[in-house]
């Protein structure tokens, strides 16, 4: 078999401050890619796909496993790669013909020669006319079209996309992905493979031919699904929905296991009940948010499909199911085969006063956020009912790097403000008991 | 927007010379002339040390002076940027570098170079022996002290806040160290490099009158240029002298305003980090003029091949080699590079405290401490007057954008106006009615300082969101009360930041206005400032050292102590 680049049983950790151990983002994971595929990386924020893409391109070492590109190990910035940026990563001071030259400038090519690619590669990407123009001058779609053809003059053997369309609004990237997808369609793409992450599930099923799906915590392959459909992927397809709507499922329900070609090894679930509490991430969210989710589910009927939900609220992907995920969290919803119902907490919670919900809100978080209850009884058992922030994120600390950890904490914070467990100083620094529960 | 990139056939005809090209054209010639000219006077005027060239206090002879001295700064600017590019790569690129460099660039920031000057004469005389070259490096690097801290710092910081995604496309393009530094690095950190050495220019003057002519270790030593002019003026009492010297000094100082840095600025706006452009960007007429001549751009083009093979040249010296696995070693090294810094520092210290004791002895050290004590009550009440005196002003100008347009350049200016030559008329005044050194001094300190706190003031006010003012007018917010919840809290960083530079101006001026001469008769105030000039004139080693060491650990603790509170102050409580 042809593969272009591999990642063998690639793991990647971060050392956690003052020594603490290490954080692991990626655990054993292998990844292929073939000549003349398109392979997307699907996974949640936390699932290390970004992480996982910066190794194959070379950019940055894996604490274990290699990676293999043309049969070589690569062992610095990969040759046979060129990267499409999520934030476009265009040097401010350069014109556009400028940064499209930056990598044939690198590879040491002539003047005459580079301003012959580079003034071919502008063409492939529409962008005639504004060779001269500063990035500043340019709408966020353009400069996401100079991202495009910095990467294809280099003529790459694989091209690389970091969540290339997520920061465009929806119908530029909607119309950007389209020309995309059709030049690689037509058979004159300039690079033979390609290998795109995303978030955005409809879109991996749109652009790929093959689907890795990543976990979370750490990221690991769960498995793969191959794209089974004509090019260019007709969205009405009836296969098409099929998927996208297996791919919700799957994204929804971290356990389920995904129906591979390539046999994945099960993996043991690292014991959830004797952790601490400071060990289960909260998902980063604001309690106004969980209640305005579960508003719209109540309006809407109870049943829902995630997959229809996610499209109709038109929100990205990974923030509507970080919401759904401390809805759950909180037991004010359940998922399962795919659709969403409201328990009767959550139905009380959406409908009822402010007061009341605090209420409840309290209740549920007492019980079920470990990290929020263990912060409360901290404060309850001092003499002065104050804490310094210092001593949780210490705690924090243990289990994240530090700025997750920081905003673990600040989740914590928002969470126990709103039930109005404590209250936080933001100048001092300093948690205090809240009035209510020092009453208590 | 569309441009043509190459040229076509037609382009050849149309090639004609434009007014601009005219004008460029003979500025170069004209400056080039100049420098010839002044430069020539360097290096003619070698001579033993016995013979000192005289300065003629003929104004007419004004323009040359000023020329040399011009010159000496921009070779000091010069200096400072090569200084600036290796330590601020160094510092942010080697960890080890890092631990040593940047604490050095913060305690070099903060004490007051100028009490070096002494020392730094000394060590280039006797490295030119026998010509006037030695005076002449010394009195460039005083310049270079004067400028380089700042640049190199903003230089460090703006390489350690690349934004990470242009850090990987260089990377994943696999981008040449060389090709990083030119495209990415030095672009990047651009703007704060051409501001922080506008703003440290003006200090550079300062530091340029006080070196031309100095007297060190018994003997007074003169450098033909603008501050030798001064001083002779002064000796000479002749007030017409002084006064064609202020104003040449002015004429100066706006010349090299509107012929280098407004260009400057104004070309370094599209260095701008942001992805959307500037609602106001800088304006200069000799820009736009570069920009419209064809002439220019026909010189940079003739410049292009060999830019080009340089930068090919250093790219391939500079390739990205493939990494090596990252060895245990590391924590092990750590360690040992920390123990043999701690030992260095300590034996250093160990040195110097052994030093001075042996030569003047406790009671003489507490006595320097005392007229250290008399120093800083000088530096905090002048910014106490100061803050009095210009934040309502400041806060007024920087409420009306009109009034703004207008002051804040005549603020810049006055800011890099070299104090030290308003210094005379100022002493004669105090002779006049008899105004006593010890608190005259106070407003020859601020003669310099001042203009930070009015500047910052202004920038602070400007800064205040306008809602937050309609806001304040919608509910009536008035007098003590305006002030207390709108103006104050709203201009307290930008204050913080003047306070800072206003402090470090004045402690190093405190050597220059604390003993002042008219003619024969001299004033002498208690403080710090003086003992380190009397010290420096008598080339007495071991007290130069003790009053510069005690003056660095007054400027130290004090930014410790009540500085670096503010700051942080700011930062968590008042930032907009």
């Amino acid at each position: 078999m042809s593969d272009l680049i591999r990642a063998v049983d690639v793991s990647k950790f971060f050392p956690l401050p003052e020594g603490k151990g290490e954080f692991t983002v990626l655990d054993g994971v292998d990844v292929r890619v073939d000549a003349g595929e398109v392979v997307a990386l699907l996974g949640r924020s936390g699932s290390g796909k970004s992480t996982l893409l910066r190794i194959m391109a070379g950019l940055i070492p894996p604490s274990s496993g290699s990676v293999e590109s043309s049969g070589r190990t690569v062992d610095g910035p990969n040759p046979d790669v060129a990267m499409v940026f999520q934030s476009f990563a265009l040097l401010p001071w350069l014109t556009v013909i400028e940064n499209v030259e930056l990598g044939l400038e690198a590879r040491g090519l002539g003047r005459t020669e580079r301003t012959k690619r580079a003034l071919k590669a502008i063409d492939t990407v529409g962008l005639d006319g504004f060779e001269s123009a500063y990035p500043k001058e340019l709408s966020g779609g353009m400069k996401q079209r100079v991202g495009f053809a910095r990467a294809f003059v280099v003529e790459p053997k694989v091209l690389f996309m970091d969540e290339p369309f997520s920061a465009l609004d929806v119908l530029t990237a909607e119309n950007l992905r389209g020309e995309i997808d059709e030049l690689w369609n037509a058979g004159t793409f300039p690079a033979t493979s390609v290998l795109i992450v995303t978030h955005n599930i409809e879109e991996a099923v749109f652009l790929a031919d093959r689907v890795v799906v990543l976990g979370t915590n750490p990221g690991h392959v769960r498995g793969t699904v191959t794209i089974d459909l004509p090019r260019p992927h007709d969205r009405n397809a009836a296969r098409f929905r099929e998927l996208t709507e297996y791919l919700y499922n799957v994204m929804t329900t971290p356990d389920m296991p995904v129906a591979s070609a390539e046999a994945t090894p099960a993996r043991p679930k690292s014991g959830g009940e004797t952790r601490s509490p400071f060990a289960r991430p909260l998902p980063h969210v604001r309690v106004g948010t969980i209640s305005g989710l579960l508003e719209l589910i109540v309006d809407m009927g109870t049943g829902q499909e995630v997959a229809g939900l996610a499209e109709r609220l038109a929100l990205p992907v990974d923030d509507f199911l970080a919401i759904l995920d401390a809805a759950v969290l909180l037991h004010f919803a359940e998922v399962s085969e795919g659709c969403v119902t409201i328990t009767p907490a959550g139905r009380y919670f959406a409908t009822a006063t402010i007061q009341d919900s605090k209420t409840l809100f309290r209740q549920q978080v007492l019980e079920y956020v470990p990290i929020v209850a263990t912060i409360t009884r901290t404060l309850v058992s001092k003499e002065n009912k104050t804490m310094k922030a210092d001593f949780f994120l210490d705690l924090l600390d243990e289990y994240y790097p530090a700025a997750e950890a920081k905003a673990q904490f600040n989740t914590a914070i928002e969470w126990g403000r709103y039930a109005e467990l404590f209250e936080y100083d933001a100048v001092e620094e300093r948690l205090k008991l809240g009035e209510a529960t020092a009453a208590a | 927007m569309a441009q043509r990139m190459l040229p076509g056939p037609g382009s050849l005809r149309r090639v004609s010379f434009g007014l601009s090209d005219v004008a460029v054209f003979l500025g170069a010639i004209g400056l080039l002339a100049l420098i010839a000219k002044v430069g020539a006077g360097a290096f003619t005027s070698f001579a033993p040390p016995q013979v000192v060239p005289a300065v003629s206090l003929d104004p007419r002879n004004l323009p040359y002076y000023a020329g040399r001295s011009t010159l000496r700064m921009f070779i000091g600017l010069a200096a400072s940027l090569v200084f600036t590019f290796a330590y601020g790569y160094a510092a942010a690129r080697s960890r080890y570098a890092e631990r040593i460099l940047i604490p050095l660039l913060d305690i070099l920031q903060s004490v007051p170079v100028l009490g070096f000057l002494s020392i730094t004469v000394t060590g280039f005389i006797a490295l030119f022996p026998g010509s006037l070259l030695g005076l002449e490096a010394a009195s460039i690097f005083a310049i270079f002290t004067a400028q380089a801290w700042n640049m190199a710092f903003s230089f460090y910081q703006s390489l350690r806040t690349l934004p990470s995604d242009l850090v990987e496309a260089t990377a994943a393009y696999r981008l040449s160290y060389w090709e990083r530094f030119v495209r990415l690095e030095v672009p990047a950190g651009m703007i704060g490099l051409v501001w922080n050495a506008m703003m440290s220019f003006g200090g550079g003057w300062f530091f340029l009158a006080a070196s031309e002519a100095i007297s060190v270790l018994n003997r007074s030593y003169t450098l033909p240029g603008i501050g030798s002019y001064v001083a002779a003026a002064v000796t000479a009492k002749d007030m017409p002298a002084l006064g064609w010297a202020v104003l040449t000094m002015a004429g100066v100082i706006f010349a090299i305003d509107q012929l280098f840095w407004r260009p400057l600025v104004a070309w370094s706006d599209k260095f701008r980090l942001e992805q959307s452009a500037s609602a106001s960007p800088p304006q200069s007429w000799l820009y736009d003029l570069l920009r419209g001549s064809r002439l220019a751009g026909f010189a940079g083009a003739l410049w292009t091949p060999v830019s080009d093979a340089a930068s090919g040249l250093l790219s391939s010296l500079t390739q990205v080699r493939p990494r090596r696995a990252p060895g245990p070693r590391g924590v092990i090294a750590d360690r040992v590079y920390t123990l043999a810094l701690v030992v260095l520092v300590a034996a250093l210290v160990i040195a110097g405290v052994r030093f001075i004791f042996a030569a003047v002895g406790l009671r003489e050290v507490v006595k320097v401490a005392e007229l250290g004590i008399y120093t800083s009550l000088r530096v905090l009440i002048l910014l106490a007057f100061a803050t009095v005196i210009w934040t309502p002003i400041g806060v007024a100008i920087g409420f009306s954008p009109k009034l703004a347009r207008v002051m804040q350049p005549i603020v810049l200016f006055f800011a890099s106006f070299p104090a030290n030559f308003i210094f005379p008329f100022a002493t004669l005044a105090f002779l006049q009615y008899h105004i006593p050194i010890n608190t005259g001094s106070i407003l020859l300190m601020a003669l310099g300082a001042q203009w930070y706190i009015l500047f910052n003031s202004i920038a602070g006010a400007q800064s205040i969101p306008t809602d937050l003012r309609e806001m304040a007018d919608d509910i009536g917010l008035q007098g003590r009360q305006r002030w207390r919840r709108l103006i104050v809290p709203g201009i307290f960083s930008s204050w913080v930041t003047g306070g800072i530079t206003a402090s470090g101006g004045a402690w190093n001026a405190s050597i220059v206005s604390e003993v002042v001469t008219w003619g024969t008769s001299t004033l002498t105030a208690a403080g710090l400032g003086a003992y380190i000039a009397e010290a420096t004139s008598k080339g007495d080693w071991p007290r130069i050292t003790l009053g510069v060491g005690m003056m660095s650990l007054y400027v130290v603790c004090i930014n410790r102590i009540l500085w670096r509170r503010l700051y942080a102050l700011a930062e968590r409580k008042y930032h907009l």
